[in-house]
């Protein structure tokens, strides 16, 4: 079989000792990022952006170390979820509901061990489903114009509502944050907005500065006001062993995650956060005895886990095929793949079969990686967890000050970067989610470009927005998925606020 | 997190060291990120000049992205107007965002350009199930109906891409470019994407982008905007000349110097040009890259890059680029 030959050689490249070597510390990385309170896959990956570079990776290589941090940082903020009942990331906050009450009850090892198969499961099978359907999409991708594009982005903006969770009011106003600067600079016919007359706005504002001072500069601002109080607590493990039970026990509410993390997933904007509140917000409406959710369920540790991995594998699949970020991680890797002048998009997989399926065989591999890492070796992972922050906190500021220097060599990238860290301060500070803006700044720009396509090819027509079955489908799922949240959040009880 | 700062620390010494090397050695501005066209011409020029002994020293490669260019214009004219050991890396978008006003109101004759030796020849293209055959039936299929035509292609609207098809529009003595229509996408593949799904009808571009997709028998190329053919796997595409339709643009890979340096440096980088111009090497870098012959090195560069700018300035205002 064709894809079978594609994947061979994809084994090929990222098997050579140098990717392999990456893999296994991407993974390791990942893993840690992911524990670390705060440092999650999206403001890890950003993080280690600029070490790429600094390596003189090549694509494939530099894809290979950030899809692995990527993996493993999905694998590792399920560590503080249980231990500290801190999520490690944001798509770890539900494992928090029952995974912490297990390790109350002495059955911290187990839950540690259930949720990195479960983790696991969500990403092999995700992984694989990706190899499946990701050339079709990139076939259907054919029939994607300026009109079809331009409603899929408004999917994008519609469905921040759910990823946003809390207040769509908010989350909205982030996006018209992102949008208003992704104004900034030459628009496509060359006339300069916002610029203030200052060359180095011309190109506007790169997406890397932003994303690293509204994650990592934010995340420091953060730190310092709370003086690091983040520290392990009490919660012991002695031996790892295998619960089995509750594996097997969990299997069929595995596989339902999975594909419902999946397609979360593959809708852009909604990501990994999403992919698991619905698996554990599924399971838990279709368990007969709720009445242990919550209180130690394992279903509740494993659904969350397959379900957050799941959609991690599957928000590739729009960026890679599409360009189009599912979360806010893709979105990071997104950039990456630019810096490194590679077009996502239907094309890639022609133009560049050997970073398509070499990064596939690197997730494969990561997988396996990650299972020994999180599975046997998990308890390396929980000592680092002691971290002190006054370790953590000059690391982080000294990553992201190298990090967007070496990218532009400009020190008003710098500033710029540090703005945005206030700015991402403050919007947390108003409980003011910050994916929206990365969104709305990656996605401003295509948006807007897109509809001025539409409208040159219709010469003004309105209706050719309209004109396709692709293009309506797109916008009713659009209307839904800005609506349907508004009424399911009455139904669906929201998951309790964790303390930062 | 042993590990994290280790690596850190590593890579703020790999940094340190490599500014530490720029004060000895000849610098070549990128002004663009990394991977990109300008990128190409300095890291490979750079690295050929050094090799065949036409420098004496490797030549430091600096990437300054701003401005589409302007950044690192800016700053060549207003701080390093007499440096002698700074070269610039140009293409025929720095001669387009200059003749469109582009770069804050600075001017082609604030440096001197020194010479540009290799081009990726322009193409116009069609999806392989075109009705059009050659690159008249498509001009006067606009010509009759221009709103029966969408052209997509790498470049914003005003761009060199659009450009190219409004010099082809006026060679056959259409006047009203206004009304022709052309879209900017994300570069070349995904011109060829729309135009392969139908949704515009055409494609303008630099036959490197287009490449994977002339092997794979998607698109049929209608014209090359060379002087003369390609020559080797592209030699049966015909050239828009042998069409009767005098344009011969492309993208080019040049260079520019500082205006405020001697004549001995100019003639000194010059000379280097040309060697790099005449070495296998290149022949080598330029076939890889999909690029043809082009070679136009000292005084004759300034004057073909001022005449281009020329019908770029006058096109640019009839389309209401720039007023």
């Amino acid at each position: 079989m064709d894809t079978m030959t594609l994947l061979g050689q994809g084994f090929a490249v990222a098997l050579t000792p140098e990717n392999l070597m990456l893999a296994v510390a991407g993974c390791i990385l990942g893993t840690i990022i992911g524990a670390l309170p705060g440092l999650g896959p999206s403001n890890g990956v950003a993080i280690l952006i600029p070490l790429a570079f600094s390596l003189g990776l090549d694509a494939t290589a530099a894809l290979v170390l950030m899809t692995s941090v990527y993996y493993g940082a999905m694998y590792g903020g399920r560590i503080s979820s249980i231990m500290l009942n801190i999520p490690g990331d944001e798509p770890a906050l539900m494992t928090t509901l029952d995974g912490y009450p297990m390790a109350k009850q002495g059955r911290a090892a187990d839950a540690l061990v259930l949720s990195g198969v479960a983790s696991f499961v969500g990403a092999l099978l995700a992984t694989l489903g990706f190899i499946l359907m990701a050339p079709i999409l990139a076939q259907i991708a054919y029939s994607f114009g300026p009109a079809e594009y331009f409603a899929l982005y408004l999917l994008a903006f519609a469905t921040l509502g759910g990823l946003a969770g809390n207040n769509q009011a908010k989350a909205i106003i982030a996006a018209c944050i992102g949008l208003g600067i992704s104004m900034i600079g030459l628009n496509s016919s060359g006339m300069a907005r916002l610029t203030f007359n200052s060359l180095y706005l011309y190109d506007g504002v790169d997406f890397l500065v932003a994303i690293v001072g509204l994650f990592a500069v934010t995340e420091v601002f953060v730190f310092i006001e709370s003086g690091g109080k983040h520290s392990a607590i009490g919660v012991k493990i002695d031996r790892i062993t295998l619960p089995i039970r509750d594996i097997i026990g969990t299997f069929w509410t595995m596989m339902r995650s999975t594909v419902i993390g999946f397609i979360a997933g593959i809708l852009p904007g909604a990501g990994a956060s999403l992919g698991s509140f619905m698996a554990y917000s599924a399971e838990k409406a279709i368990a007969k005895d709720k009445s242990r959710f919550g209180k130690g369920d394992p279903r509740g540790v494993a659904a969350p886990e397959a379900g957050n991995n799941a959609a991690a594998g599957g928000a590739l699949v729009p960026m890679l095929t599409l360009g189009v970020p599912g979360s806010g991680t893709t979105a990071v890797l997104l950039a990456l793949l630019m810096t490194l002048n590679i077009t996502p998009g239907p094309t890639l997989f022609t133009d560049r079969p050997d970073v398509v399926w070499g990064l596939i065989a690197a997730l494969l591999i990561s997988n396996f990686v990650l299972l020994v890492l999180n599975v046997p070796m998990v308890k390396l992972f929980v000592k680092i967890l002691s971290v002190p922050a006054w370790v953590l906190l000059p690391g982080v500021t000294m990553i992201s000050f190298v990090g967007i220097y070496s990218i532009s060599g400009s020190w008003f990238d710098l500033l710029l970067m540090i703005g945005f860290g206030a700015l991402g301060y403050f919007l947390r500070k108003l409980d003011v989610p910050t994916v929206p803006i990365i969104l709305g700044i990656l996605l401003g720009g295509h948006m807007e470009d897109r509809l001025r396509q539409a409208m040159t090819i219709s010469g003004g027509d309105w209706t050719y927005l309209f004109s396709s079955p692709i293009a309506i489908g797109l916008w009713i799922a659009a209307v839904l998925g800005f609506v349907a949240p508004i009424f399911l959040r009455r139904y669906i009880k929201k998951p309790q606020a964790v303390p930062d | 997190m042993k590990l994290f700062n280790l690596k850190t620390l590593g890579a703020s010494l790999v940094l340190s060291i490599g500014m530490a090397g720029s004060s000895f050695a000849a610098e070549c501005i990128a002004p663009a990120n990394p991977g990109g066209g300008w990128d190409f011409t300095c890291r490979t020029i750079g690295k050929i000049m050094y090799d065949i002994g036409a420098v004496d020293a490797p030549i430091q490669v600096t990437n300054m992205a701003g401005g589409g260019g302007g950044l690192a214009y800016g700053l060549v004219v207003n701080e390093r107007n007499e440096d002698e050991e700074l070269i610039v890396a140009a293409s025929s978008a720095t001669a387009t965002r200059l003749a469109q006003n582009a770069y804050a109101g600075m001017t082609y004759d604030q440096v001197r350009f020194l010479g540009a030796i290799g081009i990726d020849a322009g193409i116009i293209a069609v999806a392989a199930d075109s009705p059009y055959q050659t690159l008249n039936d498509l001009l006067d299929a606009v010509v009759a109906d221009p709103g029966s035509v969408t052209f997509a292609g790498g470049s914003a609207p005003g761009g060199f891409d659009h450009l190219k098809v409004l010099m082809a529009l006026k060679r056959v003595g259409f006047d009203d470019i206004r009304a022709v229509k052309y879209i900017g996408v994300d570069g070349g593949g995904d011109a060829v994407t729309q135009t392969i799904g139908g949704f515009t009808q055409a494609i303008t571009g630099d036959i490197s982008e287009v490449v994977g997709f002339i092997r794979s028998g998607d698109v049929r190329v209608l014209a090359v905007l060379t002087q003369d053919r390609l020559t080797g796997e592209f030699a049966d595409i015909p050239t828009a000349v042998e069409q009767g339709i005098d344009v011969v643009a492309g993208n080019w890979r040049g260079l520019y110097v500082p205006k405020g340096i001697s004549e001995e440096a100019y003639q000194g980088w010059s000379a280097a040009l040309q060697a790099v111009a005449d070495s296998p090497e290149w022949a080598e870098a330029m076939e890889a890259n999909g690029l043809t012959e082009f070679n136009f090195v000292g005084d004759d560069f300034q004057n073909y890059v001022a005449g281009l700018m020329g019908e770029i300035a006058d096109l640019s205002r009839e389309i209401g680029v720039i007023q």
